[in-house]
């Protein structure tokens, strides 16, 4: 396994996508044939069933490292990894012993069937013959949680580089359910597949962000309006009687949403749509946190389709009856839009995202403002004479997004974060004014640098007024503006309230304590936005 | 019940029979100080008491005036009776022993068990109690032989000068610099050192406690004399235009959170090489064990979990807060320490 584990430290060491890029080009040039089936179906998401239980191997863990089982699991948040934490507790190597990725993998399959004495056994043997990285990779097999941060678009380009055949076509051949046991390296990369055509998709047109005032992009009646969603972009295809949908991302999605299989009866062969994928019910969108589940998963169970059905929000026309309309003025193709799009029946899961009527810049700025009644981010502005061209291009496409709400609050609770923040404190629970006490209202994480984390932790250490277990409450004197996106009710809360995606805006260092917002403010805009 | 040997307050670890303060972080009129990293021997206090090296580096590093005590020499304070034991942990590092009445307390300061080659190596001391610290206390953390450790470097030192590139290599400027500087192999080829290391260095030598050759890099400093050198700095000097001076570079960062992928990973750094000058897991029982103490105070760390351990090992164990982090904790964002 010493050329996987060189691989995976290699991308483990370097943030840099052509670095990580240039490391699997070399792979997938040099390694064995089994072991570079296996990268590939392991960077997809294609990893052996979980052999055992975790539970089971932190015990294992403990016992052949000579301590308690206590120990391991207050080890384990510290390291953040449960992989990693074994991977480190046990006593080094007795004999090393090198085998190929396909052999480890065997090893695992072969675990499924064994009595859990034998197991164990098995297991404690493996630990015994692999160093450090080599443990934590095999590990990170046993327990199914092979995740390393390999996106497919990343895999695809540098076995695309390693191969010579072009990136879409790549990524195709990627799909569908081939497994690394009954397919060889060439069938995977080599052969043509008559589909790969029908399904590719264009280059998403981007939008720059808005940060001058509106009136200065001039007459108002140049510009299309539309809410800008909170969602999903995709691009729906509908080629040869079948359909088709990528992410902006430029990953295929399509099983993801089993709600747009029914489009090819609603609409001509020939047609590519861009547009926003919500979660939709009655007539409304869903919070975006009801599509999350549908992310990195490939097959969507019947509970979230009735729970959250989806359907997209088409704001582009690009190919229409089999022609590349890119180069028409947006005006037109939102034309053709509509016509192929109103009227049509509700579980088609198609429709057009509607152009707001507003005429003149105040008058947009004001429905701006009132975006989140919307569930939506602010509004998109699209030059009417505009073509739909491959990536950014500043000037004919702006989102002008809804500043988020923000409440200044202080600190009064500090945990260590885990994994990369292992020794830092980065879990901060926040309180606002009620009356002459504080009262806590959210938990936050993100948002500050890591040089303000760790000042931040010298202070927690220096002001701990008291612990409870890893919880310390310190002097309420930090005080930071906190930004969210939306405001609940919440009966599970001290407060009452809950916030949506909470983070750090800014660390006030010029706030004093007693200046901070209040729990009735905070209510207020529970009014407003809840 | 008579007071105590030593007790913990509000500045740091005090002996009343003495009148004197241990690593004392706010200003006291009398310290003891263990070695000279900041977090240990802070600016401000009345008198100081060092090891003939740490008070070279702490006149070096505050300019203040140091009395100094050799190792293994007992002085009486007051009522008490205090010595210097070698701690390994950098050159001139202390344990201190402190005895009232029969009764023995000793302090630890930062301490490994590994001779370094360069440090007075660790001199265990038999004790009725024993502060220790424990920056690396979780069975997680066990470092590899330094042998091992100084093969890898200097095969990442030698891949990147093969490769043309310079190899910027981050470590604390007093101790743990001097000891990579050590185990480099200088065949391969020029070793540079940022200001704040040279320092330390120069000090060290002056001291007669370091003798490799480096080459201080100064502000006339023309790179294509030091074709892909290896230079030692500390990482706060990374990212900054002083790091540009070489060309193309790779980063290393030597230190025992380098065992640890997540923080490896918000270091950023290219490479991490796991090397501390702090006792690991296995070697943080040893030392106690060996001080044949019932009563433990672990500080600087997990001192919960430490202390909770030790407990079941069958110690009288109480963690004790501090007010810092240790020289090997995450204050590595400010600079000065790593
Ligand atoms: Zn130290
Ligand atoms: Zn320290």
């Amino acid at each position: 396994m010493k050329d996987f584990a060189r691989l995976f430290t290699k991308l483990d060491q370097t943030t840099r996508t052509s670095k990580k890029t240039a490391a699997l080009t070399e792979f997938f040039r040099t390694a064995p044939e089994a072991d570079r089936l296996w990268a590939v179906a392991l960077f997809s998401g294609r990893r052996p069933k979980r052999a055992v239980t975790t539970t089971l191997l932190r015990e294992w863990a403990a016992e052949r490292a000579g301590i308690p089982l206590w120990l391991f699991e207050e080890s384990y948040p510290i390291v953040g990894d449960l992989a990693e934490t074994i991977a480190l507790i046990l006593p080094p190597a007795a004999s090393r012993e090198e085998r190929d990725l396909a052999h480890w993998i065997g090893v695992v399959k072969g675990l499924a069937g064994m009595e859990p004495e034998a197991r164990r056994v098995a297991v404690l043997e493996v630990w015994d013959q692999l160093d450090a990285t080599e443990r934590f990779l095999f590990n990170k097999l046993i327990t199914g949680g092979f995740r390393i941060g390999i996106s497919r678009k990343l895999m695809t380009r540098a076995l695309a580089e390693a191969t010579g055949v072009d990136e879409p076509a790549m990524a195709l051949r990627l799909m569908g359910n081939w497994q690394p046991e009954d397919t060889t390296w060439d069938q995977l990369t080599a052969e043509e597949d008559a589909t790969e055509d029908e399904s590719r998709p264009y280059p998403f047109c981007l939008a720059s962000p808005l940060e001058a005032e509106a009136a200065s992009l001039g007459d108002p009646g140049d510009w299309l309006a539309e809410w800008k969603w909170d969602g999903i972009r995709g691009q729906l295809i509908l080629r040869g009687g079948t359909h088709h949908l990528w992410s902006r991302g430029e990953e295929l999605i399509t099983d993801r949403f089993p709600e747009f299989a029914r489009t090819p009866d609603f609409l001509p062969p020939g047609t590519v749509l861009d547009g926003e994928i919500l979660a939709w019910k009655d007539g409304a969108p869903l919070p975006f946190a009801q599509l999350q589940p549908r992310i990195g998963r490939k097959t969507v169970p019947k509970k979230l389709l009735t729970e959250a059905p989806v359907r997209m929000l088409a704001y582009d026309l690009l190919e229409h009856e089999g022609a590349d309309i890119r180069a028409l003025p947006l005006s037109d193709r939102r034309a053709r839009l509509e016509t192929l799009l109103n009227g049509l029946p509700e579980d088609a899961a198609v429709m057009p995202s509607p152009l707001l009527a507003e005429t003149d810049w105040p008058a947009l700025a004001a429905r701006r403002e009132r975006a989140r009644e919307h569930r939506s981010e602010g509004l998109m502005l699209k030059h009417r004479d505009s073509a739909y061209r491959d990536g950014r291009k500043r000037g004919d496409w702006w989102k002008w997004k809804l500043d988020p709400l923000s409440v200044d609050a202080v600190m009064i609770y500090a945990q260590q974060g885990h994994g990369r923040r292992a020794n830092l404190f980065t879990d901060f629970t926040f309180a606002v004014k009620d009356g002459n006490g504080l009262v806590p209202f959210t938990k936050a994480y993100s948002g500050l640098t890591d040089a303000e984390f760790d000042e931040i932790t010298r202070w927690v250490k220096r002001n701990t007024q008291q612990r409870f277990g890893p919880v310390r409450q310190v002097t309420p004197e930090l005080v930071f503006e906190i930004a969210f996106e939306g405001i609940q009710e919440s009966a599970r809360h001290k407060s009452g309230i809950a916030l949506r995606f909470p983070r750090m805006a800014r660390w006030r260092r010029d706030k004093p304590v007693d200046e901070i917002d209040t729990l009735e403010g905070l209510k207020s805009l529970l009014g407003a936005y809840g | 019940m008579a007071d105590p040997v030593l007790s913990f307050t509000e500045r740091g670890i005090y002996c009343p029979a003495a009148d004197i303060y241990i690593d004392p972080w706010r200003p006291v009129p009398r310290a003891l100080i263990t070695h000279a990293h900041s977090d240990h021997a802070r600016p401000g206090h009345g008198s100081y008491l060092a090891t003939p090296l740490t008070a070279a580096m702490i006149r070096h590093r505050l300019g203040v005036e140091v009395q100094e005590l050799a190792f293994g020499t007992p002085l009486q304070i007051g009522g008490a009776t205090v010595s210097f034991h070698p701690a390994g942990h950098v050159p001139g590092s202390a344990q201190v022993r402190v005895e009232v009445g029969g009764e023995v307390w000793l302090v630890s300061g930062d301490y490994k068990l590994e001779p370094d080659g360069l440090s007075e190596p660790f001199e265990p001391v038999s004790c009725h109690a024993f502060i220790t610290e424990c920056t690396f206390g979780l069975p997680v953390f066990r470092w590899q032989p330094q042998a091992e450790v100084a093969t890898e470097i200097n095969g990442w030192w030698r891949a990147n000068r093969e490769a043309g590139r310079a190899s910027l290599l981050g470590a604390y400027s007093l101790g743990k610099a001097q000891r990579l500087i050590s185990m480099l192999d200088p065949e391969i080829g020029p070793i540079l050192t940022h200001g704040a290391v040279e320092g330390s260095n120069a000090v060290l030598r002056a001291a007669g406690a370091f003798a490799c050759e480096t080459i201080p890099v100064t502000p006339d400093f023309d790179r294509k004399a030091h074709p892909a050198p290896m230079v030692v700095a500390p990482p706060s000097a990374f990212g900054t235009s002083w790091a540009r001076k070489f060309g193309p570079a790779q980063t290393g960062f030597a230190s025992g959170w380098m065992r640890l992928r997540g923080v490896r990973r918000r270091r950023g750094v290219q490479r991490g090489f796991v090397i501390s000058d702090h006792a690991d897991w296995p070697a943080l029982l040893r030392a106690i064990k060996e001080t044949g103490a019932e009563r433990v105070f672990p500080t600087h760390g997990y001192v919960d979990i430490f202390a909770q351990y030790l407990r079941i090992e069958g110690y009288e164990a109480t963690p004790v807060p501090t007010e810092f982090g240790g020289d090997e904790d995450n204050s590595e964002q400010t600079g000065d320490a790593a």
